[in-house]
């Protein structure tokens, strides 16, 4: 008879909390959604017994129960409501032996909730280096609990944590620092009075809690709220808990705990010294980024290319495979193409993921907040906004769900409306066929070349776009600020790769979920529009033949069906919309034909190239960039002079560089600020700017 | 009253007050209580946010937080 046995870990960040997690469940993990709410749920699941199969939540880390984030509020629902699914029936709680004193602080909070507790304390294998001795003994007398001792990287202690979780109903569940006992009063009575249903603890955290609870009837929550008026009572005895928790924690540390400070080197203060130096910080700091960029570059070619010339074979293949017909059209051109579309990014996206995970790990991360805190709320952002900015260079999805750990909501909603400014992997390959096109291939000085440096200067207008326009919003947003930030700075340690590989397998799924679906969409409608028309459309061949019969030309069969599909995607309905809209897009330099490529792309920027290549009615699918160049400098307009010459491409550039062309970022913005207004906000603000630039610029250029 | 925004870099206090109504609790619950121990490790450039070391932990705070905090130096 099985039973699944629910375990939940908790702990202060930092404290290897994941490599425990990654441990026991390995890869039979998954990150999803709790209902409602921005925050990550990761569950995994371990066979401890044959009969015993345990499911264990990874809950957010925190150092308090009291909550201020959303991560936070996660573990307070999951550990005060014992009606939530996800209630657990043991709390592993990890800590670590260098910042165990702050670490227990949350420890004797969790045993007060009366579930069956065990403590790890993590990173054993270093306490001779840092000189410190535990008194296991007599450390699992004073918490009166279980102590495991223990090395998640190392393997050492899990099996006597998996035998602890299998004996859990002998675990002591008293409290250690019973505050309510210490902090008498008639508040306290009042309180125990009133909700007999609930220990006093609870009650107590019931109505300190800033945010309204769900969990509870209406009648209590009234009940709650007269006690919660009392203002300075609650924070007074919330400074006395505290305090005396801390006094608890000391008292039991004094005798279980030495650490000699000769012994412990003094790696860290060098290092800090170093990387938050006045100068040299941030020229490490611009040196790692290079590096990085570089890298993605150099790294992410071959597989790119590898994933483009495969789904190109794919389409063929298929489409010479399956009968000819409306479906099969639909696979090869539309489904097969736009899955390839979403696939071809995982490289880059992969690889910057891993660089940022190797930062976070180390520990480097932090520092880099720290020097760039001051810097950034000139702009209304966050030092903690560097992450999401940084990130948006591989896609903007992932980098906006990674600015959840902002605590201000104004600075955090600044960094989301901004991040999409910043040049992403999508815009490159549009960067990269209107560059060869108008820019000359010239170099200067041998190392200055023309078209590199196009780029670059892209690159700086996506990030100066993104802080200007923070600046303005910090003008105009009138939104309260809260502020208050606290970032530990841990010690530094090398990288797990296992943890790396399974943050970037998280977040990459992240993107190809997130974006994926609606990029598949976005490609299977466009497909529609495309392939479909009026009578016009429908009546092409005969339409053609009688031209070339007209003008008394015999033309072979490729030409005859670049005619054929050219005609009949000027009368789809695509065609249509393009023409419908080329008096708004013709002061810009644009004709009817990059309409259609503006508008498939605001779905997905990627998009635009494919769509050119079915507008220039290149014979075969693969997207062939060179053929597609030569197509696109061959094309003229009706004066018989080019459409893509420099003036108009630098439009084109400009616009691509301003717009909101992602349905997919628009999608995780109405998420993570949970309302619709902001991501209009962003797509029309965005694409208003993106149209006047582009207009200044090709009346300017013209 | 010195306060942490004060310290020079490297110096020692001990916490001696702090206000109450202003600093968030979750800075009170990281260990930063009266009669704890503080040292200041560094302040970034243009001296904001500033690197303490208070009851063992290591954190950094921004300037107007650590002026909540006033401290008796040590030597």
């Amino acid at each position: 008879m099985a039973q699944i046995l629910k375990i939940a870990l908790v702990g202060n960040p930092n404290t290897g909390k994941t490599s425990l997690f990654n441990q026991l469940t390995g890869l039979n993990q998954k990150v999803g959604n709790y209902p409602g709410i921005t925050v990550d749920k990761k569950v995994g699941y371990c066979q401890l017994t044959p009969d015993l199969k345990t499911q264990i939540l990874d809950l957010p880390g925190t150092y308090s129960i009291n909550a201020t984030s959303a991560d936070e509020h996660i573990v307070f629902d999951t550990l005060v409501n014992d009606q939530n699914p996800d209630y657990p029936d043991v709390v592993v709680v990890v800590t670590e032996i260098e910042n165990l004193k702050r670490n227990l602080f949350l420890f004797t909070q969790i045993k007060d909730l009366g579930i069956p507790t065990i403590l790890v304390i993590n990173m054993v294998d270093q306490l001779k280096k840092k000189g410190i001795q535990i008194d296991h003994e007599a450390l699992e007398m004073a918490l009166k609990t279980k102590v495991i001792l223990m090395s998640a990287r190392k393997n050492i202690g899990i099996d006597e944590l998996k035998e602890a979780i299998i004996n859990y109903n002998s675990l002591n569940t008293s409290s250690v620092a019973d505050v309510s006992e210490r902090i008498r009063g008639f508040f306290f009575e009042h309180i125990k009075d009133a909700f007999p249903q609930y220990s006093l603890y609870k009650s107590w955290l019931l109505i300190t809690r800033d945010e309204p609870t769900t969990f509870i009837t209406p009648e209590i929550q009234d009940k709650l709220d007269l006690f919660r008026s009392k203002e300075d009572k609650i924070k007074h005895f919330q400074h006395k808990e505290a305090i005396y928790r801390y006094q608890v924690i000391h008292e039991i540390l004094k005798k279980t705990y030495q650490v000699d400070r000769a012994k412990g080197s003094d790696l860290r203060g060098i290092l800090d010294r170093i990387l938050t130096h006045k100068v040299f910080g941030y020229v490490i700091f611009a040196v790692v980024l290079m590096l990085i960029f570089q890298s993605v570059y150099a790294w992410a070619s071959i597989p790119m290319d590898w994933i483009d010339t495969t789904f190109a074979q794919l389409s063929e293949y298929t489409k010479s495979q399956m009968p000819s017909g409306k479906f099969t059209d639909l696979l090869t051109d539309g489904i097969i193409p736009g899955i390839g579309g979403i696939l071809i990014f995982i490289p880059q996206i992969a690889i910057l993921f891993f660089f940022v995970a190797i930062l976070e790990e180390t520990g480097y991360m932090s520092r880099v907040v720290f020097l760039m805190d001051k810097i950034m709320r000139q702009f209304g952002m966050s030092g903690k906004s560097v992450l999401p900015l940084v990130s948006g260079t591989a896609c903007a999805i992932p980098a906006i769900m990674s600015s959840r750990n902002i605590e201000s909501w104004r600075e955090r909603l600044i960094t989301i409306l901004v991040t999409p400014f910043v040049t992403c992997s999508a815009r490159l390959p549009v960067y990269a066929i209107l560059i060869a096109l108008i820019i000359p291939e010239k170099t200067y000085y041998g190392i200055f070349n023309l078209q590199g440096l196009t780029l670059m200067v892209l690159y700086l207008l996506g990030f100066a776009a993104a802080f200007s326009s923070a600046m303005l919003l910090n003008y105009v947003l009138k939104i309260k600020n809260k502020s208050f930030f606290i970032i530990e700075l841990p010690n530094y340690q090398i990288p797990s790769l296992k943890n790396i590989g399974l943050t970037v397998w998280d977040k990459t799924k992240a993107f190809v979920w997130e974006a994926g679906k609606i990029i598949l969409a976005i490609s299977i409608v466009l497909w529609f529009l495309a392939s479909h028309g009026n009578k016009n459309f429908n009546q092409a061949e005969s339409t053609i033949a009688a031209q070339n019969a007209q003008k008394n030309v015999t033309v072979d069969h490729q030409t005859l069906e670049n005619q054929i599909s050219s005609y009949k995607l000027e009368h789809s309905y695509l065609g249509q919309i393009g023409k419908g809209i080329e008096p708004v897009i013709r002061p810009l330099g644009y004709d009817w034909k990059i309409g259609i490529a503006l508008i498939s792309s605001f779905a997905a920027r990627e998009v635009f190239v494919g769509t050119l290549a079915t507008i220039y009615s290149v014979g075969d699918s693969s997207e062939n960039t060179s053929t597609i160049k030569e197509q696109m400098k061959a094309e003229k307009d009706s004066n018989g002079k080019p459409i893509f010459n420099f003036a108009t491409g630098i439009s084109l550039l400009l616009f691509y560089a301003f717009a909101m062309q992602c349905m997919g970022t628009l999608a995780i913005v109405k998420r993570e600020t949970n309302t619709w207004k902001w991501p209009v906000l962003q797509l029309t603000g965005m694409g208003l700017l993106a149209y006047l630039i582009a207009l200044t610029a090709y009346q300017i250029l013209h | 009253m010195v306060t942490i925004a004060q310290m020079q870099v490297g110096q020692k206090g001990v916490i001696c007050d702090i206000a109450i109504d202003k600093i968030p609790l979750k800075l009170l619950e990281m260990g930063c209580l009266p009669g704890k121990e503080v040292q200041l490790i560094q302040r970034a450039p243009l001296n904001d946010p500033l690197y303490i070391r208070v009851n063992g932990s290591h954190l950094a705070i921004r300037i107007e937080t650590a002026n909540l905090i006033e401290i008796n130096l040590l030597t």
